[in-house]
């Protein structure tokens, strides 16, 4: 499929979605076991990418700030770096080979063994079941998910910073209040809001459009993760521009 | 307005996928309140035809009537309004994997009905006694034997009682006495509840005995209709060969 009309497709199926929104039944019920799936069960892996990214970020600049006798500025930096980038996109890419793979894989399967044709036969529209769902539930729960890398993410920068490298634990907190703003964290989880809109619309639509049997399955899964995680990056490229 | 005789009517249908040419010119009436059951070859096209009746899969060229009303042109809500007349039993079944038998069989009604929990319970409980599957409904799909499965796609089917129930295959895969039970399932319940019925079929024995009539598609197209005498009785060659299950014809086998 060509890139333009795949994009256009993915908008077409953002727009019924937003369209289902505004209709009822809204499935609650189906919302919440997404936002368990999405977020609770993604808590793992967030807090562990979270906890080794500040820890190796403080090591980082730690190396290179002591250079020039400004490490007192490494916290500030492993929280600034955090808020604005790595915690949104490395637990957006995160959630997106956990979650949006399963999305492709779920939808897909339904997809080759009529699961869906069966929604449409008993007047069930498959966009407002299993779509909309997914979507809500990751522009939710991904915002969330990055204040804990975020915090974590801090953690694991206060523990290599202060305990491992021996900088003060007053300056080190001092300077992270000093230097980021809240607006820095918000700007941040808009990004997430934005980058779980991308990994659940991409893995819906991978999954949604599947066909050929079990390998179809295999090609949607892979195809909805590479496709997702190069959106998220390329969109935090646009919205860094435009916000910053 | 008088309603048509045919509550289905299939009109000069053809449909192709890629190169392939599967219906060629189909015109089929199911007559309303009748069991019609579909023979026809293995890949012949039987399947392509119940889901155009139900607007899952439509047509290159020709028209679907469903009381006489072309579907086509029908908006999401509108076919959807069509669509709550139906219930289905697809080929492989089609349970929702991520559910119980229970809770599959209690989609439609939680859907489509004002019943209560209660009285929710009490149709899906019928409704598997009906197939055989009392007991089963805790169990997931995947823990069900093919046979199972496609009781468990029946009972999901006639869960709502709806005036159309297309049946694809409903006895495929059963021991006899099961597709006995099933055969005088279909019937019983048509003859309850004055529904249509269009069945596709394998089981010739069985066709027979449930159908009021009975349709052959050959090579794209319904090359005989008629009641089940007619059609035994039938002097088309091809159809001959073909209820007769005999390997040498005028239909190439190999
Ligand atoms: N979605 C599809 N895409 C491509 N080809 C299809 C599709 N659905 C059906 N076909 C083709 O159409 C032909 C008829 O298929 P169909 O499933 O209707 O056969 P059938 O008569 O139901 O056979 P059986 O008795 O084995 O179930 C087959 O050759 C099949 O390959
Ligand atoms: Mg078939």
């Amino acid at each position: 499929m060509h890139g333009l009309e795949q994009a256009g497709e993915i908008l077409l199926l953002l727009v019924q979605t937003a369209l289902w929104l505004l209709r009822p039944p809204w499935r609650m019920r189906l919302v919440f076991k997404q936002m368990e799936f999405v977020g609770v069960k993604s808590l793992n892996v967030t807090i562990l990418t979270g906890a080794f990214t500040g820890g190796v970020f403080a090591l980082q600049t730690y190396h290179g700030f002591s250079l020039f006798g400004a490490e007192s500025l490494v916290g500030s930096t492993v929280a600034l770096a955090l808020a604005r980038e790595l915690g949104p996109v490395l637990t957006s890419l995160m959630v997106t080979g956990r979650a949006g793979s399963a999305m492709a894989a779920e939808l897909g399967t339904m997809r080759v063994t009529e699961q869906i044709d069966a929604l449409y036969v008993m007047a069930v529209n498959p966009v407002q079941y299993l779509v909309l769902p997914r979507v809500v539930a990751s522009v939710v729960m991904l915002p969330l998910l990055t204040i804990v890398a975020d915090f974590v993410g801090i953690m694991g920068g206060y523990v290599v910073g202060v305990h491992l490298l021996g900088i003060n634990a007053g300056i080190f907190v001092a300077k992270i209040i000093e230097y980021v703003d809240p607006e820095d964290i918000m700007q941040g989880l808009f990004k997430a809001a934005i980058f779980g809109l991308i990994l659940s619309l991409v893995g819906c639509f991978k999954g949604f459009y599947t066909y050929g049997g079990a390998e179809g399955v295999g090609r949607a899964t892979t195809e909805a993760v590479v496709l997702a995680s190069v959106t998220i990056l390329a969109a935090d490229y646009v919205l860094t521009a435009l916000m910053f | 307005m008088a309603q048509p005789e045919a509550i289905i009517e299939l009109r000069d249908i053809h449909k192709s996928f890629g190169a392939q040419k599967v219906l060629d010119g189909l015109s089929l009436l199911v007559p309303r309140g009748r069991i019609t059951v579909i023979i026809g070859r293995s890949g012949g096209g039987k399947s392509v035809i119940l889901k155009h009746m139900i607007g899952l899969i439509k047509p290159d060229r020709g028209q679907v009537l469903v009381d006489g009303q072309d579907i086509r042109p029908l908006d999401d809500r509108e076919i959807n309004q069509l669509r709550k007349r139906f219930g289905m039993l697809f080929q492989d079944a089609a349970l929702f994997d991520s559910m119980t038998v229970f809770e599959n069989v209690a989609f439609p009604l939680r859907e489509h009905s004002r019943f209560n929990e209660k009285k929710i319970r009490e149709v899906v409980e019928e409704k598997l006694g009906l197939v055989g599957l009392t007991g089963h409904g805790d169990k997931m799909p995947s823990q069900l034997s093919g046979g199972m499965r496609k009781r468990a796609g029946l009972a999901r089917a006639i869960a709502l009682e709806p005036e159309i129930i297309l049946f694809d295959e409903p006895t495929t895969g059963l021991d006899p006495l099961m597709t006995d039970a099933i055969n005088r399932l279909i019937k019983n319940t048509q003859a309850k509840l004055g529904i249509t019925a269009v069945v596709i079929s394998h089981d010739i024995q069985g066709a027979f005995q449930v159908a009021h009539q009975i349709a052959m598609l050959h090579q794209g197209r319904i090359i005989a209709s008629g009641s089940p005498e007619a059609i035994r009785d039938s002097d088309d060659a091809v159809v001959q060969q073909f209820i007769h299950g005999r390997a040498e014809g005028p239909i190439e086998v190999l």
